[in-house]
């Protein structure tokens, strides 16, 4: 399997902070609140609460991606 | 390949400028010989695009992409038989750039040309030429060369032309795709052009300059090319020359030409300069002994952390304040955000409130520290390249005028700060003083 990192659509992210409370290991917030992630791949023992970070964004803004998303 | 009417020498865009305004369609023809014809076969359309591949013309609207890859990816996107669509950006939304809007005034066909030679490059079904809403000038001699090259152009696919808002991110790419389809400048997130462009279609977004380098590949193919410029960075660029010069306007410069022969040519500095600003809003500053050595190709700017960037080359005298300026651009930078992503939206005004304070000496030596650490905040935090630019500035502001810093950190303004600007900012765009006879001599006189 290929590894994945965390990214953010920075445009859609609102700082409701979720995903950071979920996984501090990997998303710490700046003082607005919005998160900043971790450039590492995720390891595998924190891949499921990853998942859950996902999932858990109100914003759909969190995202795991395969590579380094290009951006526009 | 027809015999290059502008042999290896400069100017080459710039050779059909005259005083007497845009230069036409007969005027045009005669210098570089009509349009190809469209290309017939897959086989003239590959042998096309491996010369600009082979060319390694990149992109002049800041980036510096190379065009060939650009195109191979439109081709590669989407369904085989997607229509596919061009689009030449002249928003030029950095006010300290006036080249592209020179450009599509004085040599509009030469522009439309490579808008047309784009387009048979990847079967496009149309091309839009976006330019800012209040570049009028260059807008009615666009209009009129549509007029002039209607007969000439009948076959091929129409080119429209379409005014986008004067705002510094209407040129972001993905912007100007929102800005056609009706909406306000707003940068988007992934997806890129070449995979969902104009009307949701895989689309080629190309500067004016690359695709006016490009009319001129087609014609006279890369070995010309590259007898300007470094291997690396072969050809010209087009540079716009403001603050202490001589003669300020447009000049058509060779890659890699010393920062200090463009000087010469623009008559020499109108007084002893402390810095020089690199590539526009979103370069860098550089400190006058520096600049003196510095050439004008990525490859050795990026050495020292600059780039070609917009193309802008601003000098700033000892007599004016560098922080000054700089202030004003950060406020200005925050206020063109489109303020969609919240590190951008709360570090841009931050960034300019700070920098403010610290000008006045509310800050103490404490207002540096906090400046670096808002550019780590923003920097590469937003869904397009507007705060790393304004980051970059900030950075290069601190670390260019260090002693200046000290100096405002103890005693607040300087003189400086209360002299004119160099550069003005608002309205959104200076139309002064673009000397058509300065980029004439500094074409000329640089190789």
């Amino acid at each position: 399997m290929s590894k994945q990192r965390l990214i953010v659509d920075p445009i859609s992210c609102d700082a409701h902070g979720i995903c950071a409370e979920l996984l501090p290991e990997l998303i710490a917030t700046d003082e607005w609140g919005y998160p900043l992630l971790s450039e590492q791949h995720v390891p595998a023992e924190l891949l499921a609460l990853a998942r859950q970070a996902v999932r858990s964004c109100p914003r759909r803004a969190l995202l795991l991606a395969a590579q380094r998303e290009k951006r526009a | 390949m027809r015999a290059p009417a502008t042999a290896a020498t400069l100017p080459r865009l710039l050779a059909g400028i005259s005083d007497e305004g845009p230069c036409a369609l007969e005027a045009h023809q005669r210098l570089h010989g009509p349009l190809p014809p469209p290309l017939r076969s897959k086989r003239e359309r590959t042998a096309l695009l491996d010369e600009v591949e082979r060319a390694r013309l990149c992109g002049r609207g800041g980036a510096y992409f190379p065009l060939a890859q650009k195109l191979r990816a439109v081709l590669a996107a989407g369904h085989v038989r997607a229509p596919r669509y061009v689009v030449a950006n002249g928003a030029e939304g950095d006010p300290s750039s006036a080249k592209d809007r020179t450009l599509m005034r004085l040599l509009p066909h030469l522009v439309l040309d490579g808008v047309a030679i784009a387009g048979d490059l990847i079967g496009a079904r149309g091309a839009v030429l976006a330019i800012g809403a209040d570049a009028h000038d260059a807008q009615s001699a666009l209009e009129r060369a549509l007029q002039e090259r209607a007969r000439a152009d009948e076959g091929r696919p129409r080119t429209e032309l379409v005014t986008v808002p004067n705002r510094y991110i209407s040129g972001q790419e993905t912007a100007l795709l929102r800005c056609l389809e009706g909406g306000a400048p707003l940068p988007r997130f992934a997806s890129p052009p070449h995979q969902r462009g104009l009307r949701g279609q895989p689309t080629l977004v190309s500067n004016v300059e690359t695709l006016a380098h490009l009319a001129l590949i087609a014609r006279y193919g890369a070995d010309w090319f590259a007898q300007l410029g470094s291997g690396h960075e072969p050809g010209s660029v087009l540079v716009t020359l403001w603050g202490a010069a001589c003669n300020p306007g447009v000049y058509e410069v060779e890659q890699g030409a010393p920062l200090g022969a463009l000087i010469d040519a623009a008559g020499g500095a109108a007084a002893p300069l402390r810095a020089v600003l690199c590539g526009g809003l979103a370069g860098g500053w550089v400190d006058s002994s520096e600049a003196a050595m510095i050439t004008l190709d990525n490859r050795a700017l990026s050495k020292r952390g600059l780039g070609l960037g917009a193309g802008t080359l601003l000098l700033l005298p000892e007599h004016a304040c560098g922080l000054a300026e700089t202030a004003r651009m950060l406020r200005f930078l925050a206020a063109e955000a489109a303020g969609q992503c919240g590190p951008c939206r709360h570090g841009l005004p931050a960034i300019a409130d700070c920098f403010e304070e610290t000008l006045r000496g509310h800050r103490g030596a404490r207002g540096s520290k906090r400046l670096l650490e808002l550019a780590a905040l923003i920097d590469r935090r937003g869904a397009c390249s507007h705060p790393d630019g304004s980051a970059r500035l900030l950075r290069s502001a601190l670390r260019v005028f260090a002693r200046e810093l000290e100096w405002h950190a103890r005693n607040g303004l300087c003189p400086g700060c209360e002299a004119e600007p160099i550069l003005q900012l608002r309205p959104a765009r200076a139309p002064r003083a673009l000397a058509i006879s300065g980029a004439r001599e500094g074409a000329r006189s640089l190789r």
